[in-house]
């Protein structure tokens, strides 16, 4: 890659191609297809945390008239246990089926247990009531310390963890221990002038993407059935639907709607093959629609984590030894972000002795789905709070030893590689020359300064681009547009084909027009389906030129091709694409490229915060000030976007850190799934959120992308939380610094 | 028994027949085919279903369908002028103050009787009246520069 390269399209702030729909309210979401015939399905769910159905009768709901189908767990034909690899996690089979109807047991307050499909919803929603339905109930294990005591109630008597030395004797809630290490953690501490430790918890999150999950899903027993949904990932959905239900996968046709939100939590699947199953019972297309409760009691959230670290410096600042134990909630089923969490949480740093074990724990609560950067954020939470309190012990700017540790290109990772080139130092200069971080704090202000380090993904993308025959291209993509992936792929694909931008005109393609693509998710889009889209557009260039070279009986060697025109070498011939494309059909046929890949080579991004916080000590409300978001792009395709997943991930960090939380009862019932009692950033919560873009290209991007999608959201946590803890002089080891918990944080300071 | 209802819907006059405990927003969405007002929560706390009602702005999830009659609508599919954005509509998208999109209709909606109300809003004005409309993409950055732009243009063209 030639970092000198000019660009004339990629690096502008175009506007989005779906934007027109987007404003005008044409665009459709998930909830938004009616088809002829169409009935409604709604899911019964289970008041209980942890209890045994022991009784489930449907004959009277099914009497009702309008009733035309009901589904339950026995409806999946017997599924394996083999895993299922979706975004960026797996999940064995039947757990996710269990998920998606409860077996013999309910698992958490909102487990589905049974569906119906009505002709109406209310009529639906009205034959729920009619169920009967009894359950022995269990005591629930609500928090991973009790999850993992020798006497906890065990959510599945079948589950032994994985990873120990020796199989255990005793099913346990704990499904897999992680452990990596590297050097010699104790010599590394022997070392150390100053060692800290400390435990911090963070809470259940949910991703509070807007939109609910919804689906219209219409089976067909001849021909193809189809699932309308709103998904990351619909490649994914096809596959786990035909899995479960023992369906070709040929025969599922997935059309994403567009997407109103995701952040990993819509990477799996909850609703569709349930609408399947009862749209084959009643021969009606079923449309389902989640509420807003159902959404924060059975889809995604977060892991609850408590992450112990301990971190031993030398006087000058240099980190000697590194450890950490981290225990994840994986909710219901194995499967928390545990693993990346062991992986990231030291990577900002070059250290020789580092040891991190990790434990992925069930509990009564929902399955936890992917969410940005999902298990980073809580262990480098953990970290980062450690590392500033190291630099004010050690009266160091917390800037500076984070340069002096920071790590670089040639830094052997903790989980593997060593690292390519990167952007931290980068970032964590960009933020120290900053007008913020030399601004004065007002009275009860404190600063939190924190970084973040995220792999970011490749994968497997495909994109077509067919020529139309006045010479505009139509860009068929397979990965949703969560964020406006549809503008940056029509930067690059300009920028490839040399035309008007107008002239490439991006779709995102069902799972019957395009070969697979892996899920939006990881922060793979603009990176590997960006070189799908290259690679698609550089087939079809390559074909201009072999058109114009035959037409004039040259080699294609002969001729060159730039801004829309290929011009012959060899005498003074030149034809437009517009020519090319008129007279396609006298040259071999119309032209389309083609872009299949497996993309290597993804570039981490780090990412590094500057917090300013203002508390208020009588009611213990702590709000952000001023805040800074800086984080390395490789190259920003389309600026605006890229400051735009800066500061959408800043403000879901910040939400995490002063606010969100689930809040369970004694009984296991969650208390607040509603935007009321759940209560994510508003508008007047926010100040403007200023951001710097740091460029050290990906050399293994043709335009040296990395990606950004996910870093945002790792360094507010403990950015935050420091300047919380200086505003609020208190010690913070546990978020949300929610009004109540600050509050008693600074009576507890004043008392002790 | 179903209702029937005779309104105005950005202002053209349409019937429908509803339930009598349906929601102006089920109404609009299900049996009117305006799918633009989305649903975020069904509880009055996203935003999303955002409309006004003889100019008021209300969350249509909190309204009752048969309330609409004889009663003037205004949804996201009246505030362009056919092709032709409004100068909001616009700003938001020259802003990038939309990221997956699904807040915008409502945020759209709120933002025009915003500066119906209030024609020169601060920024702290803005993201008081805004505080209904959630939006988890973006931060609301790139939203409050687009709603004060668009302010001040309208002021220009006034
Ligand atoms: S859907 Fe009406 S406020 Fe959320
Ligand atoms: S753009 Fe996605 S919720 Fe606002």
């Amino acid at each position: 890659m030639s970092e000198a390269r000019e660009f004339k399209y990629v690096g502008t702030r175009s506007i989005r191609p779906d934007g027109f729909d987007k404003v005008t309210g044409r665009a459709n979401y998930a909830a938004d297809l009616d088809l002829p015939g169409m009935i409604w399905g709604r899911i019964l769910r289970s008041p209980h945390a942890h209890a045994r159905i022991t009784r489930l009768d449907t004959t009277r709901a099914e009497a009702l008239p309008g009733v035309m189908g009901v589904a339950t767990f026995k409806d999946f034909p017997a599924v394996s246990t083999e895993e299922f690899q979706s975004g960026e996690g797996s999940t064995a089979l039947n757990d996710l089926a269990r998920n998606i109807l409860a077996d013999d047991k309910v698992l958490y307050h909102g487990h589905a247990v049974c569906a119906i499909a009505a002709t109406s919803e209310a009529l639906a929603e009205q034959a729920l009531d009619l169920i009967d339905i009894e359950y022995d109930v269990l005591p629930p294990v609500m928090d991973v310390a009790d999850a993992m005591k020798d006497d906890a109630p065990l959510l599945h008597e079948d589950m032994f963890t994985e990873g120990l030395e020796e199989k255990p004797s005793k099913p346990s809630n704990i499904a897999l221990r992680f452990e990596l290490k590297k050097g010699d953690i104790e010599q590394g501490f022997k070392e150390a002038d100053l060692v800290i430790e400390r435990e911090f918890y963070t809470p259940t999150v949910h991703q509070g993407y807007i939109e609910p999950h919804a689906c219209t899903v219409r089976y067909d027993n001849a021909g193809t059935s189809m699932v309308y949904c709103s998904t990351q990932g619909h490649f994914d959905v096809r596959a786990a639907t035909a899995k479960l239900l023992d369906m070709e996968l040929g025969k599922i046709k997935v059309v994403p709607s567009e997407i109103g939100g995701g952040f990993g939590g819509k990477t799996t699947i909850y609703l569709e093959p349930v609408a399947m199953i009862l749209s084959q019972k009643s021969g009606r297309p079923v449309k389902m629609v989640m509420d807003r409760d159902e959404v924060f009691m059975a889809s995604g959230p977060g892991s609850a984590t408590r992450n112990w670290v301990k971190i031993g410096a030398k006087k000058d600042g240099t980190l000697v030894a590194m450890q950490a134990r981290l225990c994840y909630e994986a909710g219901a089923f194995p499967g928390s972000p545990m693993r990346p969490g062991v992986m990231t949480v030291f990577t900002p740093y070059d250290i020789e002795n580092a040891f991190v074990e990790g434990y992925d724990v069930v509990v009564n609560k929902p399955k936890v789905a992917a969410y940005r950067a999902p298990g980073a954020p809580q262990s480098e939470f953990a970290c980062e709070m450690l590392i500033n309190e190291i630099a004010r012990e050690l009266d160091m700017d917390p800037i500076d030893l984070r340069l002096k540790n920071a790590a670089r290109e040639g830094t052997q990772t903790l989980y593997g590689p060593k690292l390519k080139k990167v952007g931290l130092v980068e970032c964590l200069e960009a933020v120290k020359a900053s007008d913020h971080y030399r601004s004065a704090l007002k009275e009860n202000q404190g600063r939190g300064v924190a970084a973040g380090f995220w792999f970011n993904i490749g994968g497997p993308s495909s994109v077509s681009i067919n020529m139309n025959p006045d010479g505009t291209a139509i860009l068929i993509e397979g990965n949703p547009d969560i964020g406006g992936s549809r503008a940056s792929m029509q930067l690059m694909a300009a920028e490839t084909l040399q035309l008007p931008l107008d002239d490439v005109k991006p779709l995102v393609g069902d799972t019957d027009v395009l070969a697979y693509s892996g899920a939006t998710g990881g922060s793979r889009t603009t990176f590997a389906t960006g070189m799908a889209t290259i690679q698609a557009a550089e087939d079809i260039v390559r074909q201009f030129k072999e058109r114009a070279a035959s037409t004039w009986n040259v080699t294609p060697e002969q001729v060159e091709y730039a801004n829309g025109t290929v011009t012959n070498t060899a005498g003074d011939d030149s034809m437009t694409v517009a020519e090319i494309c008129a007279g396609a059909d006298r040259t071999g046929g119309h032209i389309s490229g083609r872009g299949n890949i497996n993309a290597r080579g993804a570039g981490p991004s780090f990412a590094v915060h500057l917090a300013d916080v203002e508390c208020d000590a009588e009611t213990g409300r702590c709000w952000v000030v001023r805040y800074t978001a800086c984080q390395d792009a490789g190259k920003a395709i389309h600026p605006s976007y890229v400051e735009g997943q800066y500061q959408g991930g800043a403000a879901q960090g910040i939400g995490w850190a002063l606010n969100e939380e689930y809040i369970y009862n004694e009984d296991g019932r969650l208390e607040n799934p509603g935007f009321l009692d759940y209560r994510i950033p508003l508008a007047s919560d926010l100040p403007m959120i200023e951001t710097i873009i740091v460029e050290v290209p990906n050399d293994f991007h043709p335009f040296g992308v990395r990606g950004v999608g996910e870093s945002g959201i790792i360094p507010p946590l403990a950015a935050v939380g420091d300047a919380v803890a200086g505003a609020a002089k208190i010690n913070v080891t546990e978020l949300p610094l929610s009004p109540p918990r600050v509050l008693k944080a600074i009576a507890e300071g004043a008392s002790a | 028994m179903k209702t029937h209802v005779t309104t105005t819907i950005n202002g053209e006059e349409v019937e429908f027949l509803c339930e009598p405990h349906e929601t102006l927003l089920d109404a609009l969405r299900n049996h009117v085919g305006l799918t633009g007002t989305k649903e975020g929560c069904g509880s009055g706390d996203c935003g999303a279903c955002s409309v006004t009602v003889d100019g008021e702005l209300v969350c249509s999830c909190l309204v009752l369908a048969p309330e609409a009659e004889g009663k003037s609508i205004g949804t996201i599919e009246g505030i362009a002028d056919h092709d032709k954005l409004h100068v909001i509509q616009e700003k938001f998208l020259e802003h990038a103050a939309l990221q997956c999109g699904i807040c915008t209709p409502g945020l759209i909606v709120s933002t025009k009787a915003l500066l119906e109300e209030n024609p020169n809003p601060t920024e702290e004005e803005a993201r008081y009246y805004l505080a209904g409309n959630l939006c988890r993409c973006t931060g609301y950055d790139k939203i409050i520069r687009a709603v004060l732009d668009a302010a001040e243009t309208m002021k220009g063209a006034a």
